[in-house]
């Protein structure tokens, strides 16, 4: 996944009604008007959070029914999982390396300050 | 996934436009910076387990490059490379990062690295900003240490959204 892909999958991420949003759609697909009910804000400010998440890719509204139902789209969040596994495992190994040479370095260091003490 | 991380280290979403790891080390951050900034260093320990850092150059000056190929144990070579932005010894890195393989496009980011003193302890910070070079330069001139106020963990929720949404790592 190339990241401005990812950027357009966090940045819409990032706002706390639309994770709402996504976490009453992975239960399943809904109507718009369900969507907005357990929120107090307008029809068109979730109308806009809904086209965030479209356009991010998160989400897809169908087209067929006239009450246009909305479904989850997990793939981006599936790359953004993955994505964010890896670099964490690199650096996490990546940390672990540089402990261990640390540690090695300041054994080594003592033992020649042992060493420099004896006559 | 997000569940699964160990509690070294932990990811946080700073910004829209920020993805930063953030681990505690036992060690002094000057010593860190040392280790983050001199080949000799380096190559003992960036990578996957098991890799080696076949190329590390360094030019450590604002402009200056950096370039490193690891080696995976099965032989396949990872080049990564970038340029040296900021550079504030024993607190800060700022550099250009891209995982040079032209064939995916080169994807490039911005990494600052951050080393913060707690009680003896080093607080090291790995921030990723995504991508592109207006984002990269208003953050520069708007001062990286508001951008990294972290103002929010939504990791908690982002986990909860992906785990009812049931997407695993295999």
């Amino acid at each position: 996944m190339m990241p401005d892909r990812l950027t357009t999958t966090f940045a819409a991420l990032a706002d706390p009604t639309r994770r709402a949003i996504l976490a009453r759609l992975a239960k399943g697909e809904t109507s718009v008007k369900e969507i907005a009910h357990p929120f107090s804000i307008s029809p068109p400010a979730i109308t806009k959070h809904l086209k965030v998440l479209e356009r991010a890719g998160l989400i897809m509204r169908s087209r067929e029914a006239q009450w246009r139902p909305c479904r989850l789209e997990a793939a981006p969040l599936k790359d953004v999982s993955e994505w964010v596994e890896r670099y964490r495992s690199f650096w996490e190994q990546s940390f672990h390396r540089l402990d261990d040479y640390l540690f090695k370095l300041q054994t080594k260091e003592t033992k020649k300050h042992v060493r420099k003490k004896q006559p | 996934m997000f569940e699964k991380n160990s509690p070294e280290v932990t990811l946080t979403l700073p910004s829209d436009r920020e993805i930063a790891f953030t681990r505690i080390f036992e060690w002094p951050r000057y010593l860190l910076f040392e280790m983050w900034t001199k080949p000799e260093h380096v190559r003992h320990w960036w990578g996957c387990a098991g890799s080696t850092l076949t190329v590390c150059e360094i030019d450590l000056h604002p402009g200056g490059a950096w370039r490193f190929v690891m080696r995976m144990a099965d032989g396949t070579d990872h080049p990564f490379k970038g340029v040296y932005r900021e550079i504030v010894p024993a607190e800060r890195l700022v550099y250009s990062e891209c995982y040079d393989v032209p064939s995916l496009g080169t994807p490039e980011w911005l990494t600052t690295i951050t080393f913060e003193e707690l009680n003896g302890k080093t607080k090291l910070t790995n921030s990723l900003l995504h991508p592109s070079s207006e984002a990269r330069d208003g953050h520069l001139q708007a001062g990286m240490e508001a951008g990294m106020v972290q103002t929010l963990n939504r990791l908690a929720a982002c986990a909860s959204v992906l785990a009812e949404a049931g997407v695993t790592n295999g």
